[in-house]
């Protein structure tokens, strides 16, 4: 037996007694005898607590990507995690609880999801959040076809400067014959085509989507993407980035309906793609066309204050074939992940952790500027945490090169031309490794020392 | 036992109508189905528009529950209950008066007439 | 319980940074500036208040670590610890999702080995570790099914035909796939009546969705006559393996002629849930649909290396990245814990489980579905309880009272006054029997003395809240203060 499971020989012999059957075969009578396996399943031999220590060890020392310094970003970043943010992860009351349907015995996690909720409500500037949804990708995709039912229009825009997985996801989720999805071209400066978003919304479009700084890392103004679209009776949704937000203008204040977004720069490790957490903001207007779940404060029979889940009859459980969406679990601990890491950060810090992105990615810049051949596009608009330069190399030689000096150097964009590459800063990177970089950098791309 | 006036007609999705002549007919849900819904929160209207008999004129919702309410026949809709907009529990007080939802128009009785009588709808629910 | 932000105070933080380490050069144009002077109402509090906070927010929960917590459909099985410390490896934990495959050899080969361990564990070719989720798998799965006949010429079939006794994620799903429900009727015995099924199957039916054990816990015994109708039919079938903990090592859903499946990590292979999440909800199916499936896939080159790769039929792309990978280390690990005999013993002991708990219930509440063993949850009705005036929320309200987490109530919606009862194979036969004490005491409150069941609970945290006002004064986020500028 298992170190899982209590019930010895004489245990399930009694039980076996009280179900009033004389052997374990013969609970299995409702399956027909020809699906009952007769042989057992052909998986290794078990290993003990130690071997399987041993096994994810070795596992693990042979992810060589996890030991470079890590300037690599496009939706998933190496930001610091204070210490923290996992103990409070670890606390069985959280992460060994179920969805919060019993509200009595679940308190602490409703209430920590409306404090999430209030954080992600505030950070967008909008006036209210939802409890989590997969990841921002599928956020976005849920956010295309909420604005589809609030308009009933059926037709979405896309920003060709979103980043093309979530461009993918999107493409997945509407993917039926009824609806339209078209994307606005961006510019040679890399902002968005104004123009012809303006020609592309006639004639009924739900809704435009812009990502906030965008792919690229451009810091563009919203506001005039969220007057061409309300222009027209359509919605505004912002792909935002949460770390930029202490600094930047928030997507409510610029006129944004819809805020989607990746939480996992927000306390949660890169983990090799998941599990992150998609967050998704609103106007409160839009609050019954929301996906997902929903934490609302009430109060009890004694008058005291408690929270529960809301507006539960958009949702799959009640609504069936006519709910919002089909999101049943979401990623509740990921999302507590974001609200401890925005407690312990505060105000200040997490500005802080904006503020030295911001100043750590242009001093990399800068130092990559000096060398010959080296050039960035779209620099005539500003930039946070990443930006794409243009190498006098191939940028997938001159990742594999860089690999060498112990340097995730970047994201290789060939669809902008064979040298062009996404490269990304976050606080974690220290001077001397961003130094490191622009040195290596300067020897591959055949120029001395900068 | 629910409250199943005479003198009102009854659908299987648990409308009642009432004929207010010049082609006019009054809808509201009955006082069982309000009673298994419990209170309502909300109700929301397409609009003023035509319904095929059977289309979805618009929708309730209590808590726990969301149920749609349908055209009992080919139908437009001419009044909408607006007072249910800030105080949709109307519904539950008063199922068969203030709670009323919508007001249709239809030049053609035979749908009308068809609809159960209040014995049929008492049967209907098992009370 | 106050909240964060009321314990905020200006000029507290919780963390300690370093000093920017490099000149800053540039600046901000001022109109991209964030307004209010910059300020995001977080809140401001130090390491140990925050830490109090959220301890004192846990204390509040109900949770596996705590006491049972018989919630049926939704396994909630004890999680081992140590899979916790093993996502949190460096190495595992510290990789970005876009590195060079070769850089990520050993998350690879993980996730390929689950792989493997997924269709041997259900008998099919074909899978995808990427759904985030259950209802994602069968998003998944339904996508797979819709790219299978559009591939054959049969865009047109847009019917998926599902018992009344489904998961409401599972019409949910067909909606967000722009398909059609259509409701397959129960018989007498809760099973899918296959007469009804004849009738409902055709030349628009692009898939039969059913959970097999059924919702009510019930093994579908004639699913071979089921899976044979629809596939004459020339329709696909779709496991939800929401209900696979009472199959390991039992039986393969391939055999039965399912097509495609998902299983629930999160349930059956103890990954932890998280307060609701994240799960993981792994598509498995036939080598015929493995085309279909989304991108990327996990394969392993003719020289043993392993890398992701795209399939050119591919539905699509479900997540940014590929899936919720430190939720497919821990179900790994749980495999590897267990092997074979051991995963066989924990469907064992879940139907040993579950039909003692029925067996000792049966004097007590209304079981309308008892033909014979249960698998590894069954459903009880409070019908008994309700014409007393005690209905299944108050039960469920009273069981929290007497430290059990409640079953799931009202669903399956084919059974009145529905309680759903999974214990899992985690719990011992001493805890099963407090249950059972516990759930016997309730009973007799109900005829005795009613109000205590009706008033419940009242040993918790906060009493029975009020859903209405939670609805009607829409509150979902903490105002900001007046005082702040905000």
């Amino acid at each position: 037996m298992s170190r899982f499971i209590p019930n010895q020989n004489e245990h399930r012999e009694k039980m076996l007694r009280e179900i009033g059957v004389g052997e374990f075969g013969d609970l299995l009578e409702p399956i027909p005898e020809k699906y009952r396996l007769k042989e057992k399943l052909q998986l290794p031999e078990p290993i003990s607590e130690l071997g399987l220590n041993r096994e994810f060890e070795e596992f693990a020392s042979r992810n060589t990507g996890a030991e470079l310094a890590c300037f690599l970003g496009a939706g998933s970043y190496d930001h610091f995690i204070p210490a923290a943010v996992d103990h409070i992860l670890l606390r069985s009351e959280f992460y060994t609880a179920y969805t919060p349907y019993q509200a009595e015995v679940s308190q602490g996690t409703l209430q920590a999801i409306f404090e999430y909720q209030t954080m992600i409500a505030r950070l967008t500037g909008m006036e209210m959040a939802n409890a989590s949804m997969y990841d921002g990708a599928s956020s976005a995709a849920e956010a295309c076809l909420m604005a589809m039912r609030s308009t009933r229009k059926q037709r979405i825009l896309i920003a060709g400067s979103l980043n093309p997985r979530w461009q993918d996801v999107i493409r997945t989720y509407l993917k039926r014959d009824d609806f339209e999805i078209n994307e606005i071209p961006f510019l040679d400066d890399g902002s968005l085509d104004l123009e012809t978003a303006g020609k592309l919304i006639e004639g009924g479009t739900a809704a435009v989507l812009v990502q906030y700084p965008n792919y690229f890392g451009l810091i563009e103004d919203i506001q005039p993407a969220a007057e061409l679209i309300h222009g027209s009776g359509g919605l505004l949704i912002v792909a935002a980035d949460p770390v930029a937000l202490p600094l930047l203008r928030s997507p409510g204040d610029a006129g944004a309906d819809i805020v989607v977004g990746e939480g996992q720069s927000m306390g949660i490790p890169m983990s090799y793609g998941g599990p992150y957490a998609g967050f998704m903001a609103a106007s409160a207007k839009l609050a019954r066309k929301m996906p997902g779940r929903i934490i609302g404060r009430t109060t009890d029979r004694a008058g005291q204050t408690g929270y529960v889940l809301t507006l539960q009859t958009r949702e799959q459980h009640i609504r069936r074939d006519k709910a919002t969406s089909n999101i049943c679990s979401n990623q509740a601990l990921m999302a507590l992940a974001n609200s401890a890491y925005l407690s312990l950060m505060g105000e200040r810090g997490f500005r802080e952790i904006s503020s030295q992105c911001y100043h750590k990615s242009h001093y990399l810049e800068k130092k990559l500027l000096e060398i010959p051949g080296i050039s960035r596009l779209f620099s005539k608009i500003p930039f946070f945490r990443e930006f794409v330069i243009s190498l006098p190399v191939s940028s997938i030689a001159f990742r594999d090169r860089m690999i060498e000096h112990g340097i995730l150097a970047g994201l290789p964009l060939v669809e902008l031309g064979e040298g062009a590459m996404l490269v990304t800063v976050t606080e974690k990177r220290t001077r001397d490794e961003i130094d490191r970089y622009a040195m290596a950098a300067a020897e591959i791309c055949g120029g001395g020392t900068s | 036992m629910s409250d199943i006036p005479e003198g009102f007609r009854y659908t299987d999705s648990h409308e009642w109508v009432k004929d207010l002549g010049n082609s006019e007919y009054m809808m509201g849900l009955t006082a069982y189905a309000q009673e298994q819904m419990g209170e309502i929160v909300m109700v929301e209207f397409p609009g003023m528009l035509d319904f095929n008999s059977g289309e979805i004129l618009g929708s309730l919702e209590a808590v726990k529950t969301a149920e749609d309410f349908y055209a009992p026949f080919d139908c437009k809709v001419v009044r909408i209950n607006e007072g249910l907009e800030d105080e949709p529990a109307l519904i539950n007080e008063n199922p068969y008066d203030k709670g009323w939802l919508v007001v249709v128009k239809t030049d053609d009785p035979s749908g009308f007439n068809s609809l159960k009588s209040a014995e049929e709808y008492t049967e209907f629910i098992g009370e | 319980m106050k909240t964060v932000f009321e314990i905020s105070s200006p000029g507290r933080i919780g963390v300690s940074l370093p000093d920017l380490d490099v000149p800053a050069t540039s600046e901000i144009p001022p109109g991209l500036l964030r307004e209010n002077g910059g300020k995001t109402g977080l809140p401001e509090a130090t390491e140990g208040q925050i830490l109090r906070h959220y301890v004192n927010l846990s204390t509040m929960n109900h949770h596996v670590d705590k006491g049972m917590y018989p919630l049926g459909s939704c396994t909630m099985k004890y999680n081992p610890k140590l899979h916790e410390n093993l996502a949190r490896i460096r190495g595992l934990s510290g990789l970005h999702p876009l590195v060079p495959d070769e850089l990520a050899a050993g998350s690879l080969e993980l996730m390929y080995r689950l792989g493997e361990f997924l269709c041997e564990i259900t008998g099919f070719e074909g899978v995808s570790l990427q759904p985030a989720a259950g209802a994602q798998g069968e998003f998944c799965g339904i996508m797979i099914i819709k790219s299978y006949h559009e591939s054959r010429g049969e865009k047109q079939r847009n019917e998926i035909l599902m018992p009344d006794s489904a998961h409401g994620t599972n019409p949910a799903t067909s909606t967000l796939s722009d398909c059609v429900v259509v409701g397959v009727e129960s018989n007498e015995y809760g099973l899918v009546d296959p007469e009804d099924l004849k009738r409902k199957v055709g030349p628009l039916t692009a898939a039969f969705m059913l959970t097999n054990p059924n919702t009510l816990g019930l093994f579908e015994s004639r699913i071979e006559e089921l899976t044979s109708i629809v596939h004459e039919a020339g329709g696909l079938n779709y496991m939800d393996g929401a209900n696979m903990n009472a199959l390991l090592g039992i039986a393969k859903p391939r055999e039965m002629g399912f097509d495609v499946c998902h299983l629930n990590l999160h349930k059956t292979f103890s990954t932890p849930h998280g307060g609701g999440g994240p799960g993981s909800g792994p598509v498995i199916c036939s080598e015929e649909l493995a085309r279909f499936l989304p991108d990327p896939v996990v394969i392993r080159e003719d020289d043993g290396s392993i890398r992701f790769s795209r399939n050119q039929d591919s539905f699509g792309r479900l997540l940014a990245f590929q899936g919720n990978i430190g939720v497919l280390y821990k179900a790994y690990a749980y495999i590897r814990t267990l092997g074979a005999e051991g995963l066989r013993e924990v469907s064992e002991n879940a139907l040993i489980n579950a039909n003692y708990l029925k067996s000792k219930l049966a004097d007590y509440f209304d079981n309308p579905f008892d033909n014979g063993p249960c698998m590894h949850e069954f459903v009880l009705s409070g019908d008994r309880q309700a014409k007393l005036g005690v209905r299944t929320l108050d039960i469920a309200k009273r069981l929290l009272d007497y430290g059990f987490h409640a079953p799931t109530v009202y669903f399956p919606l084919i059974v009145h006054e529905a309680l759903m009862i999974e214990p899992t194979e985690t719990e011992s036969l001493e805890e099963l029997d407090t249950f059972v004490e516990a759930m016997v005491s309730i009973a007799g409150e109900a005829v005795e003395k009613p109000y205590l069941v009706t008033d419940a609970p009242v040993n918790t945290p906060v009493l029975r809240l009020d859903e209405v006002k939670a609805v009607k004064d829409l509150c979902v986020v903490e105002p900001v203060d007046k005082g702040e500028n905000i």
